[in-house]
């Protein structure tokens, strides 16, 4: 019998355990990633290939980076460095220097996650941040936008810079967004396009068919809560469909909305980021509520021609506040 | 099965909870067995909540099956009886399966006796409310659905409140244990003449059987038993979801009424009880028996023939495993009680006692330990905590040892049904460290009243 009591374990109750782990949730969604970040590789080529590839490394490397002292390798275990990393590539231009890039997923990481205490402390969605740094970084290189061409091994001229260089655009090939058309221009682009994704835009920003499936899926396996999409979609189509309404020559209407930009990619990865969005269902309406209303003001009244990045984190600020002011009544207890 | 089609899928229940693998099947259909007398019997004398009892035998006495060995100490303490014929052979210090050692009683069993006993049933016809209360407490039952608080403390109606319901509870929600099951399917008419005692003195209006829908052969036959009576008793299937047969969440799926912070079931007029409990009673006053044996459900992946067995109390658990066949080499924990909330056991040597309602042998395959990964702040636990608690924050105040933060976030209700254990996608050991806070905010209580008086 002392055999059996050397194997016997005292720890404490419970000892069934719901078989879902954290880094099976964190690859469940990487693997939602994989068939965009594909589907980039047809429109954008060898360009798309790259800058993902740098995107991910950079992500990587500074988590083990930041890591290194204490547990160099768990932290990567939980795959959310390159969640990070494929989230970032998504968010940029096909013919952003690759350098760039690289320095985009050292400050998503490093300023985004690992700055805060690692995963689950940080209140910005790391990816955005990291983006958000870039925008700031180099205003003109994020907003070059090359068509989509085609070509599997099409690499621009751009990607190569060298560092603190922005590179020549050789061929001078550049296109507008449908953003942009929109908001300079106030012309429309076929819902058709949109939906398949033939046309310019960040790597992810451009086929909406597969977000959306992905979206569907992460629903199914109660991945992403559902009331963060369904209350920004609603918002969105609410508040725009109001202005397209009064004057459909100006304001877009809200199906060109949804399906344009970054708005699919920031609804079904970026605001369910579950570390950065609120914990409580009414929390998460105000959330979702609060970012589909930042998006119609800044696309229809700001500066820029998109305005789901900005929405996004700054309603992550909001977060810790949101969650404080909306506890959940406890069984037994007085409102 | 045709006995499920019967009742209507969406049966009543409460709100969030989870669903664990159920593992009822390894002894849902094992007829009660009796459990053959072993050589000694180890007593401890605080089996129940409250004080413990006091010893009334000394070293060398001899004691009948069903004598009185140790009395109620006050109150909120009950009696307790020799399992056997015997010869008290150690009153001294032993093992405890809450993991402590306790004094307690050591009978030795006469070889000689056929353990019979004879049925004297007690007249309850001519007792009143004092009388029954006390009868109760001289028969040492206690609640047998795991806590053991003596069941006489329930019973007295304090001035001013008022019990209108009896609700028994069948729902058994723990997986692997059948013990309540099978008790129902084997014992029901002892069930439904227990309520009926039992009402004699708490004059209430309609008693309910709450039982989980994955018990259908049992919703079955007490149905039919109840529909026979004159007093209003109603069967209610509840969905399979845990912790259903915690009483806050029963009462909340059949009254659709909240159970008020702090308070108790009688604050709604409702009294919860057992269904094994009610046995007892029934038992007691029908044929004389004490509470000197229950009904204890041995299973588990790592046992090699799952039964259920009536035992008596005081039986080494070793015995008892060995009687279901012995463990497989594949055993990584032993555990009195269910999965979720039950207790574990260092070696095989502490008794079977009155709150045993299971013994519980898990392979490796289920206590898999899960590495701890930080936070990602997914809400599960939120969406599982039966009590509408916020587990997450908990969890990262507890963390940070900020236990006073943790009050204003209700931990002290939190009665640690695992639930956000159990969902935790990062394996951080939730309710574990509700555990360590709900002590320690306790005895920081307790250190503040003492400094005041």
């Amino acid at each position: 019998m002392s055999d059996l009591s050397r194997k016997l374990m005292v720890s404490t109750a419970p000892f069934l355990k719901d078989r879902e782990t954290t880094p099976g949730i964190m690859f469940t969604v990487v693997y939602t990633l994989i068939p965009i970040v594909l589907v980039s590789y047809y429109f954008f080529g060898l360009s798309a290939f790259l800058i993902s590839l740098t995107a991910v490394i950079s992500c990587v490397f500074t988590e083990w980076l930041f890591n290194k002292s204490e547990a160099p390798f768990k932290t990567l275990k939980d795959g959310s460095a390159l969640i990070t990393g494929l989230l970032l590539a998504l968010t940029l231009p096909p013919g952003f220097p690759l350098w760039m890039v690289f320095i985009g997923g050292v400050v998503a990481i490093g300023m985004g996650k690992a700055m805060w205490g690692g995963l689950g402390q940080n209140v910005f969605n790391p990816a955005l941040l990291g983006r958000a740094f870039l925008q700031a970084a180099f205003p003109t290189a994020i907003t070059t936008w090359s068509p989509p061409d085609g070509m599997y091994f099409s690499l621009r001229g751009t990607n190569a810079a060298f560092p603190l260089f922005q590179g020549v655009n050789v061929d001078g090939a550049t296109g507008a967004t449908p953003l942009a058309k929109m908001k300079f221009d106030h012309v429309s682009t076929d819902i058709m396009d949109l939906l398949i994704g033939s046309t310019g835009g960040s790597l992810g920003e451009t086929c909406a068919i597969l977000i959306i499936l992905a979206g569907i899926y992460l629903l199914f396996k109660k991945i992403i809560n559902w009331r963060i999409p369904l209350s920004i979609i609603l918002s969105v189509s609410l508040f725009s469909g109001v202005f397209y309404l009064i004057n459909p020559e100006i304001y877009p209407s809200p199906v060109f909305m949804i399906l344009s930009g970054g708005m699919l990619l920031g609804t079904v990865y970026m605001a369910t980021d579950l570390v950065t969005s609120p914990l409580t269902p009414k929390g998460t309406w105000i959330f979702g509520i609060g970012i589909g209303i930042l998006i119609v003001l800044i696309r229809n009244w700001g500066g820029l021609p998109e305005g789901v990045m900005y929405a996004i984190l700054l309603m992550n600020a909001a977060t810790p506040l949101i969650n404080r002011f909306t506890k959940i009544r406890t069984y037994g207890h007085e409102r | 099965m045709s006995a499920t089609a019967k009742f209507p899928q969406n049966t009543l229940t409460f709100s969030h909870g989870v669903h664990p693998e159920e593992f009822k099947e390894l002894s849902n259909q094992c007829k009660i067995q009796r459990m053959p007398f072993v050589d000694e019997y180890t007593l401890p004398l605080g089996q129940h909540i409250g004080a413990p009892s006091k010893a009334l035998v000394v070293k060398g006495q001899k004691v009948k099956r069903g004598e009185k060995i140790a009395d109620a100490a006050g109150f909120v303490s009950v009696a307790l009886h020799s399992p056997v014929d015997g010869v008290v052979s150690e009153i001294g210090i032993f093992d405890t399966p809450k993991g402590d050692v306790l004094p307690g009683i050591k009978i030795k069993t006469d070889p000689y006796s056929t353990q019979r006993t004879v049925e004297t049933p007690v007249d309850f016809e001519s007792l009143d409310a004092k009388g029954f209360i006390s009868a109760v407490q001289n028969a040492g039952i206690v609640g047998l659905g795991g806590a053991a608080f003596p069941s006489h403390v329930k019973f007295s109606i304090p001035e001013g409140k008022n019990c209108k319901y009896i609700m028994l509870n069948g729902c058994e929600c723990e997986p692997f244990l059948t013990a309540d099951h099978r008790t129902m399917v084997e014992y029901p008419e002892a069930i439904i003449d227990g309520i009926l005692i039992l009402n004699r003195f708490l004059k209430a209006e309609k008693a309910y059987i709450a039982i989980e829908a994955n018990k259908p052969d049992a919703i079955e036959i007490l149905s039919n038993l109840v529909a026979k009576n004159s007093f209003p008793i109603e069967v209610v299937p509840l969905k399979v979801k845990y912790p259903q047969g915690a009483e806050k969440m029963m009462i909340s799926a059949i009254l659709g009424k909240e159970v008020p912070s702090g308070k108790l079931p009688l604050d709604l007029e409702v009294l919860v009880c057992n269904v094994g409990t009610i046995k007892a009673i029934s038992e007691y006053f029908r044929k004389g028996l004490p509470l000197i044996e229950r009904i204890v459900t041995v299973t588990g992946t790592a046992l090699k023939k799952p039964a259920n067995v009536l035992v008596p109390i005081g039986t080494p658990m070793r015995a008892v495993i060995e009687l279901c066949g012995g463990i497989t080499d594949d055993a990584a924990r032993i555990l009195l009680g269910g999965p979720m909330m039950g207790a574990v056991q260092k070696s095989l040597d502490v008794p079977v006692v009155k709150g045993t309602s299971g013994i519980l042998v898990l392979g490796q395959n289920e206590v898999r330990d899960f590495e701890e990964y930080s936070c990602i702040r997914c809400g599960r636990c939120v969406d599982a905590c039966p009590l509408f608690l916020n587990p997450t924050m908990m969890g990262l105040l507890a963390k940070k040892g900020l236990w006073d933060e943790m009050l204003e976030y209700n931990v002290m209700d939190c009665f640690e049904c695992a639930s956000c254990s159990y969902v935790c996608p990062s394996g951080i050991p939730l309710v574990q460290s509700f555990r360590v806070a709900k002590g320690i905010l306790r005895e920081k209580a307790m250190r503040e009243k003492l400094k005041s008086t």
